[in-house]
């Protein structure tokens, strides 16, 4: 393996300008969108560069060009002081890009170390067999390297945790020798902890000549890891600058152009009695005698780390899973919840955590996406009234400001923030009072999430029970009038909006004694 | 720094006639492929376009459409049917000894032999919704089965001597319309509506887009796979009900190959084997691609053999254009 001396980090008069990576003049179009406008991208070698920008800014599409999936149509790309073409993924990972996806992709029912090696297995000395020894030596060494010695390189990915399969991501771009390594949204699924722990193996990386490519939504990340900032709008670059001559404020203002002056804009409503509340819920190994109360009108934000068994709490209350005992009383009626069905019968919604995997009807248009679950309320006897729907959808998606030619564009095609206003639209059709909102602005932009925090603090208003979960503490604290902090599936503690703190919080979630 | 420079991308305002006309292609491809090969045959021979030969063909592609558009519905949630040319088997033999001549009225021989997809399509139906068996392996398994009670039930020899009225229903004509294409037209307009206008319809492609989504939004997934299966095994034994009629005679060995004749022009047609997507046009287009090339080939007199080997061809071309489309996107 080549490791780079580590660079110095001299910036000013004699700049350091060794850069790994020099975009310019990179133009992308799609039907009917100019994606990226002539921007630049310029990474030092042995930094963290963060890009930034809101969905729809070009990000993705520049990354997508340069680890060869996508082709530019006019640009110039040096990497590591040559000028490259960058045909395919494959070019891109042999001259040492790699790029570690948001959504990540495992081969769930192969071990670690084929997932590593996939494509390029070591051979045995007879040049036919695989040879499993080396690979498991290694994958060992690598991970060694990362600290991750806990992961077996045996094992079979789909009991790995997400941070893990993480790690595993990284493993196999150090195995490819990766000088330039892309991260797209890599904490949005793991632990402040699991955090942590990436950011440390990043910078000791860095301190190794590697060069990364970070894109993230969370701010305070940006300015805990990043060397350098570049931020995209709208398809153009805007400006790049190093990370501590900016702050959270002036970055936002770069990337929405305009000033956000509040991030979390929760109204005081006056909250109502009691409309919902659970008692003793259990369902075995994913948590126990869990007991709380929404009013009317009350924002509930569900904390703590991964695995605490918040999102499994949300799936079986709204009858995705069965209950093993315990008692949901609404209006002071016991109600009981066999399906999704019931859980709607009874005024409750339910957006789900991952958008791809539990919301969307990917291959589906946003009509359709949006009309589902009411359809019954559209149709006339057995005809659904198509005129009447089309003119609902395109009333919400005015209302919600869903970027999208037509109601009639696939659903997939549509940026992240869309896709999660399609969602919300979808269940507030339904009229429901309950909403329960898990991770609502995941991997979202700064503009959207504030959009979608105003529509929640109406929802409140309008007297309806909220249900968030969120890891992220600004929300949390931000937007919650109770926190309700989990811990290993059972409720550690309920903290009143006043008495909140960020470590309060996380003491309680850590499972720490207070 | 540009702050200047707050406009949104540029949207193409999608009016213009050209590419209204492309948007137009792009949803019917399937169409304009028939079309194509319409003029193709037209100019090869005079014998073509005439309007007997053009109702042989429709006539010809009647029986399998009506499989393929039962199958297209279950392809759409992901599914697939392996078993409805043995359904359409085992529906001649039992339909056909109830049709003698004096033995029931005729709308009871006709419901005896949907009974038997009805029956069919339940155990299908069973089997994959509930059962939770793969659909590839559940229908295999009626596969072989049906085939085999309607050889045990027919000891393997023709049922013949069938009343007029049933042999009317295969190879009559109403208003000089032969009835299996009146029936396919029928069924054809009432599966378009179930689809695209009816709540069932829509849970299909909600299934088929995201069974986990589907769930979560509160349908009944498995009662609509359900009501799936049953449907196309029924419309499997209409297909060989009037089939039965038009070879006056109950064959056990009726629609060997049919199934797969009938996701061939489901999948020409634009249905997507990873379900979501499908449409009755695209399947009756598929279905008349099929019947065409197969015609035209007759009459200029292609060796048998070749028709074959087009037929899979188009089948991969097919899905090649098909995929090159979802890739430019």
């Amino acid at each position: 393996m080549r490791w780079f001396l580590p660079s110095p980090h001299n910036w000013g008069i004699g700049m350091n300008n060794d850069y790994i990576l020099e975009m310019e003049h990179i133009c992308k179009r799609f039907p009917g969108v100019i994606a990226l406008d002539d921007v630049q991208l310029k990474v030092r070698r042995g930094t963290v560069h963060a890009l930034m920008g809101e969905n729809g800014a070009g990000k993705s599409t520049l990354m997508k060009i340069l680890i060869g999936i996508n082709k530019m149509d006019g640009g110039n790309i040096i990497f590591d002081g040559k000028e490259v073409q960058i045909q395919n993924t494959h070019f891109a990972l042999k001259h040492g890009i790699s790029m570690i996806f948001q959504e990540l992709s495992p081969i769930p029912h192969m071990t670690v170390m084929e997932n590593i090696y996939v494509g390029r297995e070591q051979l045995s000395a007879n040049r036919i067999f695989i040879s499993k020894k080396q690979m498991a030596e290694d994958t060992a060494n690598i991970l060694k390297k990362l600290e991750m010695e806990s992961i077996n390189p045996k094992e079979k990915m789909v009991n790995l945790s997400v941070a893990k399969t993480q790690m595993v991501e990284i493993c196999k771009a150090i195995s490819y020798n990766s000088k330039l390594i892309i991260m797209d949204e890599p904490t949005s699924a793991i632990s402040e902890k699991e955090c942590d722990h990436l950011f440390k193996i990043v910078k000791q990386l860095t301190r190794e000549g590697v060069s990364f490519i970070f894109i993230t939504h969370k701010m305070d990340e940006v300015f805990k890891l990043a060397d350098d900032i570049t931020v995209f709008r709208d398809g153009k670059f805007i400006c790049t600058e190093l990370a501590s001559n900016m702050n959270h404020h002036m970055l936002v203002e770069k990337m929405v152009g305009r000033e956000i002056t509040q991030m979390f804009p929760k109204e005081e409503v006056d909250i109502g009695d009691v409309y919902i509340s659970f008692k003793n819920l259990t369902k075995k190994g994913l948590f126990e005698n869990v007991s709380f109360d929404v009013r009317r009108g009350e924002i509930i934000g569900l904390a703590g780390l991964m695995g605490a068994g918040r999102t499994e709490l949300m799936e079986t209350i709204f009858g995705y899973r069965k209950l093993d005992s315990g008692e949901i009383y609404i209006n002071n009626k016991k109600v009981t919840i066999k399906g999704p069905k019931d859980a709607i019968a009874n005024k409750m919604a339910l957006i789900t955590e991952d958008r791809k995997l539990t919301g969307l009807y990917l291959p589906l248009s946003v009509k359709d996406n949006m009309i589902m679950p009411s359809l019954r309320r559209f149709s006339r006897g057995l005809l659904l009234q198509h005129r009447s729907i089309d003119k609902i959808c395109n009333e919400n998606r005015v209302n919600f400001d869903i970027k999208t030619p037509s109601i009639n564009q696939i659903v997939n095609n549509l940026s992240g923030g869309n896709q999660q206003k399609v969602l919300i639209a979808r269940w507030l059709m339904t009229d429901p009072e309950i909403i329960i909102l898990d991770e609502p602005t995941r991997g979202i932009d700064v503009g959207s999430k504030s959009e979608i925090h105003k529509l929640i603090s109406n929802l409140a208003k309008q007297g309806k029970c909220i249900i968030m979960i969120s890891s992220e503490m600004p929300e949390v604290i931000g937007m919650s009038d109770q926190i309700v902090v989990m811990y290993k599936g059972t409720v550690k503690a309920i903290i009143n909006r006043k008495n909140v703190t960020q470590e309060l919080i996380l003491e309680n979630a850590s499972g720490l004694e207070t | 720094m540009a702050h200047s420079s707050n406009q949104k991308p540029i949207k193409i305002e999608s009016n213009s006639f050209g590419s209204q006309f492309s948007k137009v292609i792009d949803k019917l491809g399937i169409i304009v492929v028939l079309i194509f090969l319409l003029i193709l045959m037209s100019l090869l021979t005079d014998k073509f376009l005439t309007p007997m030969n053009l109702t042989n063909v429709v006539r010809q592609i009647s029986f399998i459409a009506l499989i393929a558009i039962g199958v297209t519905s279950i392809i759409i949630t992901t599914g697939i049917d392996l078993s409805s040319g043995s359904v359409v088997g085992l529906t001649s033999v039992v339909v056909a000894s109830a049709a003698h001549p004096g033995q029931f009225p005729l709308v009871v021989t006709i419901l005896i032999g949907l009974s038997v997809g009805l029956v069919v399509g339940l155990i299908n139906g069973f089997l994959v919704a509930y059962a939770k068996l793969p659909p590839f392996i559940a229908t295999m398994g009626t596969w072989t089965t049906v085939r085999g009670l309607a050889l045990l039930y027919s000891n393997g020899r023709p049922v013949n001597d069938l009343k007029d009225e049933f042999t009317y229903l295969g190879g009559g004509r109403f208003l000089g319309v032969p009835v299996p294409i009146l029936v396919l037209i029928a069924v054809a307009i009432l599966t378009h509506l179930l689809l695209t206008s009816t709540r069932l319809g829509r849970h299909v492609f909600a299934i088929g887009g995201n069974e986990q989504a589907a769930i979560i939004g509160g349908i009944n997934v498995k009662i609509v796979k359900l009501a799936v299966y049953v449907y196309a095994s029924t419309l499997a034994a209409l297909s060989g009900l009037l089939l039965t009629g038009r070879i006056a005679s109950g064959q056990s060995a009726l629609g060997v190959g049919y199934e797969l004749d009938a996701i061939a022009a489901a999948v020409i047609g634009g249905t997507s084997l990873t379900g979501g997507i499908g449409s009755i046009v695209g399947t009756i287009s598929g279905a008349l691609v099929i019947g065409v090339i197969n015609n035209g080939m007759d009459l200029l007199n292609v060796n048998m053999y070749w028709q074959q080997i087009a037929k899979g061809m188009i089948i991969v071309i097919a899905v090649f254009l098909d995929s090159q489309k979802k890739k430019a996107k």
